[in-house]
């Protein structure tokens, strides 16, 4: 880790002015930017610790929706009463991720904006585009256990590690931020990018920008939902693929189905054009296969993540069958249903 | 006079040491307080092998606090032969010499220490720091290296050649079942909770004394002193708690070396710890690919076992292990073969995890029988029932005992095995098969030569001690229950002191020896307290005991007793005032052959287990549960049911992670381990563990050790990965030839 300068500031427009400069990092919850500070991966110059930031409420927004406060912790978010009856989705998509502790350590922020967990970003002594442009990516041809199926570059194959935001997609978040250049509204789609080639960035935050909170429109997804989530150990591992489902079924059909798969992409995995071919139809597993292979569409495997692609497949067959059956996968119960 | 239920030996009590370990009073090695002290941060190479050029080190050095950055090109002076580093667990070879030249054997060897008056500018120095190497072509690939395995030359200490038998090739062709294949166990980390870490004290007048992570105090105790120079009176070293290790702390590590070169050199006390992912820059169990070809009558008889691994280890030394005996001494087959070769990759040597060798052979080797059993349609369990042999098949010698037959017949019974439904891919719930698979587990009962004191006090106080270690497997408190039973105390008017290199001689803790070797010795120390009690009553006024032998009194309650006549009681303080002792300080060695061992000097020793299993594996998805365990241990005497229970426990989870979870993988192209974290080297969590039930089976050896324990560290992770690969296959129908089992190989 190297030395840094530290400022706590009281108020967002504190923040955001102190935030300006290249290496300048807003600390969180911090696990995940002091792991990477500790492993030489992140090196800011300035770390602005903004936990004193008046961001940490949940709040109603007018036309029915939620807007989660940036530092809301990721655990009190999924337990806040509001969010487990209106957005059941969200609720269990943040606690399919991490552990308790962490989950109550975490920020929503910080879980937006976390890095991804590529084994060769995280070792300083490998070879990592994300981290040291130019360097060349040590997963290509290397270990890829797990990473992208969909949308990588010949730049950088990672995928983007959080639970959280494969559900905030499905929901049609709003990312609220404020920067030097006053405030901006992004939404959820647009805030995460491909890595293309400029893998370093992960996503469209510009320079300086504070995310102060996500909005979650109004809408109905209480009963047909589910958070399917594939890894290497029934709990606390990172998703080899995740599945987050937003159905409403009207009578015997599909009135609106939303589907966003993580932990194959740079970004949460979405197409409101394959969602189409749910639109109207009754719940069936043909549907539900064609459904699959339409977001499928361009899987390409790199080697040791191919089984991903089948993986995958099944998994968003096996979750629109829990969605369409009202039988959301528990994330207790540690079993998949 | 009534007296309380005796506590001894068998008593289910809580670890002695439980309240310090969950309150944090108990100091572990990089936590005690020494003042001044220095920080040593250790910088790993970056490639695989190769030479070091050259190391910028100004701006290191030019971060406040850092006072000195150690490389091979500044050291002091150190020993350089071999023998100078061999240390007591010593693998034939030149061992590894931290800073010592130019050479780079492996990625993330040690190649600098940065040391500064905080751990935090040691750190953030060693990231300056700038190496140019030269590189070498290296392999780290195992599957390449195998086109070079061979027979080392020198053969390890307690290496056991495997014995052919009859013409196995001619009856493996000749059968009229046949099952061949080759089966496969992934690199695993130890990774214990605690990480290595030294405190060094420096005296000022060149003593030192080093808190050390390690198994053995005298084992580090011993290669300080040859490494470094240092008179043995000059070091003294201590563990007197040590955070778990499962064989990573047999060998001293690279960080006490370097705490002490840097200490040495500076004339400072310094601290070198390891963070996690420098965890993964030395011991690891060696990856193994075993070819295993069973022949057998369709009746399930077998007529033919031939078993042949290779395991890897470094360029530097050959760590061999006892792969390929267990299933030709536990089968009775009337032809078996068997070789065992290394592969050399460019890694650190690998090393002794978790019941080295049998962990690996015999869990491959029952998923192979597992296999035979279906080829014959035969029950697993009736197929090993089939094949049994009550003599060690291998050597032809009789058991101290084998209770394996009843380990089956309880643990069975317990599992309810005999519901089980023949047929692969039979039972099914919802979404997920349901999968029944069995096997055995084998390891050693061994005994080293163990050294204890005890003292009692006047007061009633006694303390035992033993520079023994406790990783976790409860030493603390078999020392404790063994001098209970043997003097008649309550535990709690007892000490046992242990990780101490001045405390009498013990080896390193391993092998699951300890229990049994530590007890012994402890007995024996207490039996000599016992005798001189005795003898000082009979300084009593009216001779109570009327010259009672040995044979005629027991000790209980803190009194000497008349067997004939139990209301004739002695207090020890009686006995003692009488003779004017304060205290009575005794010690003894137990050496193998001591006792009834002498009866068993022919026979083989082992332990066994029978270990049943259930999962639920929902095929589509890849995902598998185990859902239930029940293993049923004959390990002779169990001295606390209740750590003994913990130690069974602890080893079937981490059965649990090699059948399901434990990986360590690396990028070839640039020879290292890339999944060097807990995020990402898999161990399993809660959720993976669900009902685990242990039996210990009723077995009376006194021949096996003085206390008839046979000692409990390894056993449990013994063929429990075998159990669950079994029941996958019970589960699916799919036969799964390589640990761990991860989703892809279920998708397949
Ligand atoms: C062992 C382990 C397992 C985990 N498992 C999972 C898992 O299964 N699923 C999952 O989803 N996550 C998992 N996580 C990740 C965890 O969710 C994230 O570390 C956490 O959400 C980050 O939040 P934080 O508040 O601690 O962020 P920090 O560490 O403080 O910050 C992370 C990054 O976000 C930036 N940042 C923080 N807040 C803001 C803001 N308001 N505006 C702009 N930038 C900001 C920081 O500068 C930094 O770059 C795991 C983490 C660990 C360590
Ligand atoms: S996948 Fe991306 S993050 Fe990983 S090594 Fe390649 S460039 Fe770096």
């Amino acid at each position: 880790m190297n030395r840094f300068d530290y400022a706590r500031p009281a108020s967002v427009a504190e923040a955001v002015q102190a935030g300006t400069g290249e290496q300048v990092r807003y600390l969180a919850g911090g696990t995940n930017l002091i792991d990477l500070m500790k492993e030489n991966v992140d090196q800011p110059t300035t770390v602005i610790d903004i936990n004193r930031l008046p961001l940490n409420a949940i709040e109603e927004l007018d036309g029915g929706g939620l807007r989660l406060g940036a530092l809301v912790p990721n655990s009190d978010t999924a337990w806040d009463a509001r969010v487990e009856q209106r957005y059941p989705l969200l609720s269990s998509a943040i606690l399919a991720g991490a552990s308790p502790q962490l989950r109550n350590a975490a920020t929503n922020g910080g879980n937006l904006n976390q890095r991804t967990r590529c084994y060769y970003f995280y070792d300083v002594a490998t070879p990592c585009n994300k981290r040291k442009p130019g360097s060349g990516c040590g997963a290509i041809g290397g270990v890829n256990r797990i990473h992208a199926i969909l949308g990588a570059s010949d730049q950088c194959i990672a995928t983007h590690p959080s639970d959280m935001c494969v559900a905030l997609a499905v929901l049609d978040a709003i990312v609220q931020v404020t920067g030097p250049e006053g405030d901006r509204a992004i939404p959820i789609a647009d805030y995460h990018r491909l890595p293309g080639d400029e893998p370093w960035r992960d996503n469209t935050l510009r320079p300086g920008e504070l995310v102060t909170g996500i909005d979650l429109p109004a809408e109905d997804f209480t009963k047909n939902y589910t958070y399917l989530k594939l890894r290497d150990r029934l709990s606390y591992a990172f998703a080899l693929v995740s599945i987050a489902v937003a159905m409403r079924i009207e009578g015997s059909t599909i009135a609106e189905a939303q589907v966003a798969l993580g932990g194959v992409a740079h970004k949460p995995w979405r197409s409101t054009e394959a969602e189409k071919l749910l639109k109207g139809q009754q719940p069936s597993p043909q549907t539900f296969s064609a459904f699959a292979d339409a977001l499928l569409a361009g899987a390409v495997g790199q080697g040791k993540n191919d089984f991903k692609i089948p993986l995958a497949r099944k998994g968003i067959v096996r979750a629109l069958k829990q969605a369409a059956e009202a039988t959301p996968q528990s994330q207790t119960d540690k079993r998949i249903a | 006079m009534a007296t309380a239920a005796k506590i001894g030996i068998g008593s289910a009590i809580n670890r002695v040491d439980g309240v310090e370990k969950v309150t944090g009073t108990a100091r572990y090695a990089a936590e005690h307080p020494v003042e001044n002290l220095l920080y040593g941060y250790i910088v790993e190479a970056a490639i695989a092998k190769g030479r070091v050029l050259s190391v910028d080190e100004d701006a290191a050095r030019a971060v406040p606090g850092v006072v000195e950055v150690i490389t091979h090109l500044n050291r002091p002076h150190v020993a350089w032969t071999d023998h100078s580093y061999q240390d007591e667990m010593k693998i034939p070879g030149s061992p590894f010499r931290p800073l010592y030249d130019d050479r780079i054997h492996f990625s993330q060897q040690p190649i600098a220490l940065v040391l500064a008056e905080t751990f935090e500018a040691a750190r953030y120095a060693a990231s300056l720091i700038e190496i140019a190497y030269e590189t070498e072509a290296h392999n780290t690939d195992f599957d390449v290296a195998l086109d070079d395995e061979y027979v080392p030359k020198k053969k390890r200490s307690g290496y056991v050649p495997p014995k052919d038998r009859g013409d196995a090739a001619q009856a493996f062709a000749d059968a009229p079942l046949r099952v061949a294949g080759d089966y496969r166990l992934a690199p695993e980390h130890h990774n214990a909770m605690e990480m290595f870490g030294s405190t060094v004290e420096w005296h000022g007048d060149g003593s030192i004394t080093v808190w050390d992570k390690t198994q053995g105090s005298q084992g580090v105790h011993a290669y300080l002193a040859s490494v470094f120079g240092f008179s043995k009176k000059k070091v003294r070293v201590l563990n007197p708690y040590v955070g778990g290790a499962f064989g990573s702390g047999l060998r001293p590590q690279h960080q006490v070396f370097l705490a002490v070169l840097a200490a040495k050199m500076l004339e400072r006390s310094v601290r070198v710890t390891m963070t996690r992912q420098q965890m993964f820059s030395h011991a690891y169990r060696p990856q193994a690919v075993q070819s295993i070809a069973l022949g057998a009558e369709t009746t399930g008889k077998l007529t033919a076992i031939r078993n042949a691994a290779t395991t890897s280890t470094s360029r530097y030394e050959d760590n061999m292990e006892n792969v390929v005996t267990w299933g030709l001494m536990n089968y009775d087959c009337p032809n078996a073969d068997a070789e065992y070769t290394l592969a050399q990759i460019d890694t650190p040597t690998s090393a002794d995890m978790r019941a080295p060798g049998a962990a690996t052979g015999m869990t491959l080797f029952e998923i192979a029988i597992d296999e035979m059993a279906y080829a014959a349609k035969v029950d697993p369990l009736e197929f090993r029932l089939i094949n049994y042999s009550p003599i060690d098949a291998m050597n032809g010698t009789p058991y101290t005992s084998k209770a394996l037959r009843e380990a089956f017949r309880e643990g069975a019974e317990a599992f309810k095995w005999s519901e089980r439904s023949a047929e692969p891919r039979s039972m099914r719930e919802g979404n997920e098969l349901i999968g029944w698979g069995c096997a055995t587990g084998m390891w050693d009962a061994q005994f080293s030569k163990t050294s204890a004191s005890a003292k009692l006090s006047a007061n009633g106080h006694l303390e035992v001690a033993c520079a023994t270690s406790d990783i976790g497997t409860g030493s603390y408190t078999v020392m404790t229950l063994v001098a209970a039973d043997t003097l008649g105390l309550p535990p709690e008017q007892i000490t046992a002191k242990l990780g101490d290199s001045d405390l009498p001689a013990a080896p390193v803790e391993g092998g699951s020896w300890g229990a049994a070797s530590s007890g012994a010795a402890v007995q024996l120390a207490c039996q000599a307290v016992g005798k001189k009690l005795l003898k000082a009553a009979g300084k009593i006024a009216g001779e109570p005991l009327d010259g009672a032998k040995i044979e005629d009194v027991l000790f209980e309650d803190g009194c000497i007793v008349l067997k004939d006549t139990p209301t004739v009681r002695v207090p020890f303080g009686d006995a003692m005032r009488a003779a004017d002792l304060t205290e009575i300080e005794e010690e003894a060695t137990a050496a193998p052959g001591f006792g009834d061992m002498w009866k068993g000097l022919h026979k083989s020793k082992n332990t066994h287990s029978a270990i049943f299993a259930e999962v639920r594996v929902d095929e589509e998805l890849g995902v598998v549960r185990v859902t239930r365990i029940v293993d049923a241990v004959a390990a002779g005497r169990i001295i606390n049911p209740k750590t003994a229970r913990s130690q069974i426990l602890g080893g079937v989870v981490m059965g649990i992670g090699m059948a399901l979870h434990e990986e360590t993988f690396s990028d070839h192209r640039l020879g290292r381990w890339m999944n060097h974290n807990f995020g990402e080297y898999h161990v399993p969590v809660h959720a993976d563990i669900h009902d685990i039930q242990v039996i210990f089976v009723d077995e009376s050896d006194p021949e096996v050790t003085p206390l008839g324990v046979k000692g409990l560290g390894e056993i449990g992770i013994v063929g429990t990965a075998a159990a669950i690969a079994n029941a996958i296959y019970h589960a699916t129908g799919k036969r799964v030839r390589s640990l761990p089992i991860t989703i892809d190989k279920i998708l397949e």
